[in-house]
């Protein structure tokens, strides 16, 4: 193609107006040796859309989700977490119903021991008694 | 749609899908992952797909949302893309482009343009779309692309004299 002809549409193109055939015409033209040196600078612009439409995606396309599914990771966390206040609960009621059990067998203790005092007074008393019988006699009946 | 009808509808496009989410999150992984994320979204709509006229463009607006949100979430967490992973080894892109450095610095350059002409450079450029065609996937007027377009290209031409001047003295 004619150098005129290339910097016409080169001016073109910088204005967006060529279309997609003139523009792979331009292509062709700074792909091939015979650049003229003054338009050098579109060579390597050229150059590069060419090289970057090379570009592949190599991997493989999974259509199929590989994730977790989150949804039913929750239902079950939320069983979990069910369960574990519920059992935690129970746990709770019979530690009081322990602690209630221990304090309320403390007071029992601390009645029997008490008592076992007064007794022991009274047992006392029922030890006077009986000296004073012996000393004093008893009248008779 | 069954499988193989989906898969013959979908696929010649993926690497047209591929290399513009590239273009938007410039690392290979981020764009691996938006490619594979698209076609669990057609998987999912495939009911719907008989509704548009062409599966392609629709694919490419949901490309183009996709990765926009994407970026958005970056910024808002704060994360900035890598800018510099677009070099893969081994591949005869990588190899070519070490050949010409020049063509590497037009990358750097499309990289720095806003985001939209990135879009309509990649679509125009590089997929070759008709201008209607890139109108409809970006929601826009047919003259907007235009206009977008020539500011995208003069650019780059501005930016590769400027280099090539210096280059040069």
């Amino acid at each position: 193609m004619e150098l005129a002809n290339i910097e016409e549409l080169l001016e073109k193109y910088l204005d967006a107006e060529t279309t997609v055939a003139e523009e792979k015409e331009l292509k062709t033209y700074f792909s091939g040796d015979n650049v003229a040196p003054h338009l050098q600078e579109y060579q390597a612009m050229f150059g590069y859309f060419s090289t970057n439409k090379n570009e592949r995606f190599t991997k493989t396309i999974q259509l199929k989700s590989q994730k977790v599914n989150w949804k039913w990771l929750s239902v079950a966390a939320s069983v979990v977490l069910l369960v574990s206040v519920y059992t935690g609960y129970q746990d709770n009621q019979q530690k009081k119903a322990e602690k209630i059990y221990a304090k309320t067998q403390m007071a029992f203790g601390m009645l029997a021991a008490n008592l076992n005092k007064g007794n022991e007074a009274i047992l006392q008393l029922q030890h006077f008694e009986d000296t004073k019988n012996k000393i004093f006699k008893q009248p008779k009946k | 749609m069954k499988q193989s009808e989906f898969l013959k509808t979908v696929m010649p496009f993926k690497d047209k899908v591929f290399r513009v989410a590239k273009r938007l999150l410039v690392s290979t992984e981020e764009a691996e992952d938006a490619t594979q994320e698209l076609y669990f979204k057609l998987w999912r709509n495939r009911s719907k797909l008989k509704d548009y006229k062409s599966i392609e463009a629709f694919a490419m607006t949901m490309t183009k949302n996709y990765c926009f949100d994407r970026l958005k979430s970056k910024q808002a967490s704060n994360l900035k893309l890598i800018h510099s992973n677009y070099q893969e080894k081994d591949t005869p892109l990588q190899r070519r482009v070490e050949l010409n450095d020049s063509v590497s610095l037009v990358h750097k350059l499309i990289e720095n343009l806003p985001e939209q002409q990135k879009l309509v450079i990649q679509l125009r450029d590089v997929e070759e779309y008709e201008f209607d065609e890139i109108a409809k996937m970006l929601d826009l007027q047919p003259t907007a692309v235009r206009v977008t377009l020539s500011r995208a290209r003069k650019t780059i031409r501005e930016q590769l004299t400027k280099q090539h001047n210096y280059g040069i003295s």
